[in-house]
């Protein structure tokens, strides 16, 4: 039996039940409101295994589902070397949000990276202590920084209303997801213009786990019958 | 993973190598696993976050499992230790493998140091560090690389140029990167970026005060006094001639030297008739290689890199060493360099040249046992 994991609730949870359904794979939510329980009809080679976005990228390394739907941010902010574990069936069309970095719209003086770098380095002096960077995105923030050749911040954890941090002095800069900019810019923050770390939508992956290799030709039967994505090797 | 019997092997040659560093002067030191976060994070920055695991205490607030034990070491000497001293330690080391190409890698691994503390003569406790190193690892089939971090931070410090410009590229000596982009813009080789090219005819016409109304509502800790000094910071650099061609390109000679050690010194002597600043630091390095000489170096066939150590811990501003294997996939068996500065940090005010090198047992019994 191939285990889809589907997102357990909210606007991914119905978009990605849209989206099967589309492909002849109708997916509903069953018994009480709180259940997290699903079923799937139009096959009787497939299980629903209804997930938090966020718990998918490790079942899918786990190799405890076959199919997953997530969030690119979420698949590459929790695994190391994800491409090694995780196949991309299909992107999916919808979820799309950018991982950005972000700074106070009234930093006249900071457009880009090298800005926010030279920044780091006045605040360090001037404060006596690293430049904060509000996320929960530590990983791909912290790869991103390190790549572009940025020092002098301290990542802080956030793990809700992110964008708030600058004006309660808990942040000066954040790296949030933001699908329209405009809770950035309700909160006086403005996107730096290379700023975007990570472009993400919602995009069905395949687990590569050993322990699955055996349903490797059923698994690649039914993506290909159902029209799903492409083949996965 | 204490147990096993390969481990135990490790351990027990290990234990052998410390006893030749203790028959060399040096007193063997302990450490505490459980390091406080803070205090490395404010050294090594996010980089030390990314590899370290981070743990939280009630009481002790975040800490760290001890990623290396330089740090605690030198705190231990600047808070009461002899001068001269000469230290060694042996113990786990603990950092995430992260990525592909760390993949596989052990994240616990013993670790073999060896400090010497001592203000009398750099040179010679440079040369007394590497050959005690090499001396070790005589019998093994490894290929040590050398450098001098000090003669960058010289060639950076020789730019006819302002001063802050010459900061904020020693700042990235660390990040080649960054460094070249800086390099570039300094030079005048990344004129007509449209971004910076704007904000600066926004500042020209407007005064800072009135650009920050304009942009909305104030937020944040950075205050508006530091964003007007950025802004006089900013045009103070674009009226600025850029840093000539001909110094670029020296900089860029120096950095791409790799030759037997006193090769690259008669190249450096060379380009020290035009930059006459890096006089001092290639006296150091002569009286370097004088002094590993007397230690029976080869110093004629010494590999010298200029870029060497630009991409490892930034706290080293001097001499750099690491020892290969054949495989070049993996990480040096022992490293080490002079790190003058970072005593200057954790002295608090006081410092003392100190100059230091791990060794990885785990990579020498493989080397010994013929699979690497």
């Amino acid at each position: 039996m191939i285990r889809i994991g589907v997102p357990s609730k909210g606007r991914l949870m119905e978009k990605t039940f849209d989206w099967f359904g589309a492909r002849g794979l109708a997916m509903a939510r069953t018994g009480a409101e709180r259940a997290y329980a699903g079923q799937i009809s139009g096959t009787d080679q497939a299980e629903l295994v209804m997930l938090s976005a966020g718990e998918m990228p490790r079942e899918l390394a786990a190799g405890r589902i076959h199919l997953g739907v997530t969030g690119a941010d979420m698949v590459q902010e929790t695994l190391a070397g994800w491409q090694a574990q995780l196949a991309v069936v299909a992107p999916l069309g919808f979820g799309h949000a950018d991982l950005v970095i972000a700074v106070p719209m009234v930093w006249v003086d900071v457009e880009t990276l090298e800005d926010l770098d030279a920044v780091a380095a006045q605040f360090r002096a001037t404060h006596g202590f690293r430049l904060r960077i509000a996320t929960k995105y530590h990983r791909l923030t912290h790869g991103f920084l390190r790549e572009q050749g940025v020092a002098d911040y301290q990542l802080v954890d956030s793990q809700g209303a992110t964008e708030g941090t600058v004006k309660n002095q808990t942040a000066e800069a954040i790296a949030d997801i933001t699908s329209s900019g405009e809770t950035l810019r309700d909160n006086h923050l403005k996107v730096l213009r290379d700023g975007v770390i990570l472009r993400s939508e919602a995009t069905l992956y395949a687990s590569r786990h050993s322990a699955l290799a055996a349903d490797a030709a059923s698994l690649s039967r039914f993506i290909t019958f159902h029209g799903l994505g492409s083949h996965i090797s | 993973m204490s147990g096993t019997p390969a481990t135990l092997a490790i351990r027990a040659l290990a234990e052998g190598l410390q006893a030749r560093m203790v028959a060399a002067g040096a007193v063997p030191v302990a450490a505490d696993i459980l390091q406080p976060a803070e205090l490395l994070l404010d050294l090594y920055g996010e980089d030390i976050r990314a590899r370290a695991y981070v743990t939280h205490d009630p009481v002790r607030g975040e800490m760290m499992l001890r990623p290396d034990f330089t740090v605690p070491v030198v705190q231990a000497h600047m808070t009461g230790g002899a001068d001269p001293a000469r230290y060694t330690y042996l113990g786990e080391v603990f950092r995430k493998q992260d990525g592909a190409t760390l993949a596989g890698r052990p994240s616990e691994f013993l670790q073999l140091g060896y400090e010497v503390f001592d203000r009398t003569n750099p040179a010679a406790a440079d040369a007394e560090v590497f050959a005690l190193i090499a001396g070790l690892l005589a019998d093994l089939p490894v290929r040590p690389i050398t450098g001098d971090i000090g003669i960058l931070l010289a060639a950076v410090q020789g730019l006819d140029t302002s001063d802050k410009r010459r900061a904020a590229l020693l700042r990235h000596i660390w990040r080649p990167q960054r460094f070249r982009a800086l390099l570039d813009r300094f030079g005048g080789r990344s004129a007509g970026c449209f971004a910076r090219e704007t904000m600066l005819k926004g500042f020209r016409t407007q005064p800072p005060a009135l650009l920050m109304a304009q942009a909305g509502s104030f937020v944040g800790a950075r205050s508006e006094a530091e964003i007007a000094a950025r802004i006089a910071t900013l045009l103070e650099d674009a009226a600025l001639p850029p840093i000539s061609a001909e110094q670029v390109a020296i900089l860029d000679r120096i950095m791409a030297l790799k030759d037997p050690a006193p090769l690259v010194l008669a190249a450096l002597r060379d380009l020290a008739g035009v930059m006459p600043v890096l006089t001092p630091a290639l006296d150091r390095m002569e009286q370097r290689l004088a002094a590993l000489q007397g230690r029976g170096i080869d110093t004629a066939s010494l590999a010298f890199e200029a870029a060497y150590g630009r991409t490892s811990l930034e706290y080293y501003d001097g001499f750099v060493f690491g020892f290969y294997g054949t495989d070049p996939d993996l990480p040096a068996i022992a490293s080490g360099g002079r790190y003058d500065a970072l005593t200057r940090v954790l002295g608090r005010g006081r410092s003392i040249p100190a100059v230091g090198a791990v060794i990885r047992p785990a990579l020498v019994a493989a080397m010994q046992g013929g699979d690497a």
